[in-house]
């Protein structure tokens, strides 16, 4: 298609050009679809380059900064957002955007996640969540489903599993939504929707790792995992018109939870104001 | 100091660390409650609304460390404060904040330690994790008030060392300096140097975020200015990219030591009494150096040629200073609020001559003048 040509110009416009590349991903990886999306997502925005900042922590999604030409902060493992509620906070002019991983948002940084969400800070959270912790080689994440092999679980994983939308829309994020690296168009318009929210945004993208997930429990290469990803999404709209039954090992897509909570900077810049204008009191 | 002095104010070490910043010009203040540098938090959110600065209070002292490296990449003075326990959560977040040279300044009011320790008792047990504390090779900056106006001076000092160096710094106090009360006269404006960030004259295509200049440290521009640089605790390169090449690995840890060795001359702060004719001297830091102070002033009366010496600076340890020091000098008594910490850099550094001489308090409680002078007293027959 003639616009893909165009794009695929117009991306290297957000890519930087030397030492970068070649990736460290496997060939595949949805981390690549993301980065694609997030790219379109912010040309279609317009954004200056030099007003994003784009934060992550440690594991194979939190290499994507490196590649973007942005203001970029590669930080320690799940302490993302943390660093960037300092960034924003610090300039609350700046777009923030944080790139993070299922162990690295929901495990080691789970504190910081949810108290992030808490405080609805505009920061558009990219949660790549491929169901393992592809980085160090295949341990079992908090949303490795049930039953499923990892390194840290050669038996199968007894644990329970955290949903990362239900955590988010629980501990007070204004802009909630679920899309995958299948469905790519989808996936491009909630990341804009994230970034136009004046709040704290998740969109958690369900994404393979057919390295060490696909490979520990058969569930094919890149394109097998991606067409299951494809076959178990089920869009908002379409759900409302199913069964129970039927809705069976799905998981929902789509915008899920929205509100028009008041933002965290624009709370502590009232505040000031109040203060200021009581003379200081 | 004179009472008639209208300007003078009763302070708290905390409250004076806290002004002092706020004269350094912080911007950015983020941190986790924990006793006893708790005051400086609660001053910070009365205060940063007033003046345009930013206040948060985290999730724990993991985020607050992390918040401030943020904010300080996106142009803004940042500082934290802690004890202990907060302190060692802190750590791997200083790390990148030394990897990354990243100015901020971390106070750290200690406790008695180890663990929840003695939360409301002094000790001095973190001087080394002030040095040492998180892990690789890295060199790091520490400086120690022993007064409430040394609080505020101390503090300003540390804004401008981060500035200067582009590192982090860390202040220690101890529970009883944070919580002391003292009068002391607030400079005014002008009067004390403020230093600014060293920001980059090159248009962005010619920036080196971490740039190997002449002088070792790199000008840094802010996120939102136009730079757009990549920011790493992987090993990078000068452009910030992660490297593997061993010439490359050498000239980022290289940097990293000599930026700040290259400069102890301008970084290391000592004071000294009675040194001149002194064959025996007490070295001492923080709060202990008060009494050490006391205790020579009562051993001089008695005609025990004694000085004390004190290094406000106390990483990088002042070598040269004090070898030079103790040329003349039999016996050095150590005197510590912990069961040895600077006393093995006063071995490695004492001439042969002289005899190092521990003398430890770990109780949770300070150092008394008789204690010291006791010691002066046996050492000397
Ligand atoms: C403090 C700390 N603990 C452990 C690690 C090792 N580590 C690096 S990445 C990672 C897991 C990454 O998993 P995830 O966040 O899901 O990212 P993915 O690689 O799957 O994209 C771990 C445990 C680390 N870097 N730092
Ligand atoms: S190990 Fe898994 S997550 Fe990491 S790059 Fe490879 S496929 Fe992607
Ligand atoms: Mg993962």
């Amino acid at each position: 298609m003639a616009t893909d040509t165009l794009q695929s110009e117009r991306i290297h416009h957000y890519l930087r050009p030397k030492k970068s590349f070649p990736n460290v991903w496997c060939a595949g990886c949805g981390n690549g679809i993301v980065m694609g999306a997030l790219i379109r997502a912010i040309d279609h925005l317009g954004l200056d380059k030099d007003n994003v900042v784009v934060v992550s922590g440690i594991g194979c999604s939190s290499r994507m900064p490196v590649y973007l030409d942005f203001n970029t902060l590669h930080t320690t493992h799940g302490r993302a957002l943390a660093f960037a509620t300092g960034v924003k906070l610090a300039k609350p002019n700046l777009k923030v955007i944080v790139i993070t991983g299922d162990g690295d948002a929901l495990a080691i940084g789970g504190n910081h996640f949810i108290h992030a969400c808490r405080r609805n800070i505009d920061i558009t959270t990219i949660l790549i969540d491929n169901k393992i912790y592809g980085m160090t080689g295949g341990q079992f994440a908090p949303t490795t489903p049930g039953g499923k092999i990892a390194t840290t679980a050669p038996y199968g994983n007894y644990e329970k599993q955290f949903d990362p939308v239900q955590l988010a829309i629980g501990s007070g994020a204004s802009y909630v939504a679920r899309g995958t690296v299948y469905h790519v168009a989808p996936l491009e318009r909630m990341i804009i929707g994230g970034i136009q929210k004046k709040g704290f945004a998740l969109i958690d993208t369900i994404s393979n790792c057919h390295t060490y997930y696909g490979r520990f429990n058969k569930e094919g290469d890149a394109v097998a995992m991606i067409n299951d990803i494809k076959k178990q999404a089920v869009s908002v709209k379409m759900a409302a018109t199913m069964s129970e039954d039927k809705l069976q090992g799905k998981f929902l897509t789509g915008v899920i939870h929205e509100t028009d909570a008041t933002e965290f900077c624009d709370e502590y810049q009232a505040m000031c104001e109040r203060v200021l204008a009581k003379g200081g009191k | 100091m004179n009472s008639k002095n209208s300007k003078a104010r009763l302070l708290q070490g905390n409250e004076a660390c806290m002004l002092g910043a706020l004269y350094a010009g912080v911007e950015f203040f983020g941190g986790y409650p924990i006793t006893p540098s708790t005051e400086i938090a609660e001053g910070m959110a009365r205060e940063m609304p007033k003046r345009g600065g930013k206040f948060i209070q985290m999730e724990d002292e993991i985020a607050s460390m992390a918040a401030i490296i943020g904010a300080s990449n996106a142009g803004c003075k940042s500082m934290t404060a802690t004890s202990g326990p907060g302190f060692s959560l802190m750590q791997e977040n200083l790390g990148y904040a030394y990897m990354t040279e990243t100015p901020c300044v971390v106070i750290n009011v200690q406790r008695g330690g180890p663990s929840t320790g003695l939360p409301t008792k002094i000790g001095q047990g973190d001087t080394m994790q002030a040095r040492w504390g998180t892990h690789g090779d890295y060199t790091s900056i520490t400086v120690a008030p022993s007064s409430v106006e040394g609080c505020f001076y101390e503090t300003v000092r540390a804004f401008n060392l981060a500035e200067r160096f582009r590192t982090p710094i860390i202040v220690l106090l101890d529970e009883v300096l944070g919580h002391m009360r003292e009068m002391m006269v607030i400079p005014e404006e002008g009067e004390i140097e403020v230093m600014k960030r060293h920001r980059p004259d090159v248009p962005s295509e010619w920036y080196r975020h971490f740039e190997i200049t002449p002088s070792l440290v790199s000008p840094m521009a802010s996120f939102g200015q136009g730079y757009r640089y990549n920011v790493s605790g992987l090993t990078h390169d000068q452009d910030g990219f992660p490297t593997a090449k061993p010439k490359e690995i050498l000239d980022k840890l290289n940097k990293l030591r000599n930026k700040i060795v290259r400069y102890s001359d301008e970084i290391v702060k000592l004071r000294t009494e009675k040194m001149e004719d002194a064959h025996i001297a007490v070295f001492s830091y923080g709060t202990v150096a008060r009494t050490a102070f006391q205790a020579v002033k009562m051993a001089r009366e008695r005609r025990i040629k004694v000085g004390a010496i004190q290094p406000l600076t106390i990483w990088p340890f002042p070598d040269e200073q004090l070898r030079d020091m103790l040329k003349n000098v039999r016996k050095v008594i150590v005197a510590e609020l912990n069961m040895g910490q600077l006393v093995h850099e006063i071995r490695r550094i004492a001439p042969r001559h002289t005899e190092v001489i521990p003398l430890q308090r770990y109780d949770g409680n300070v150092m008394t003048p008789s204690e010291i002078f006791d010691k002066i007293r046996e050492v000397v027959k």
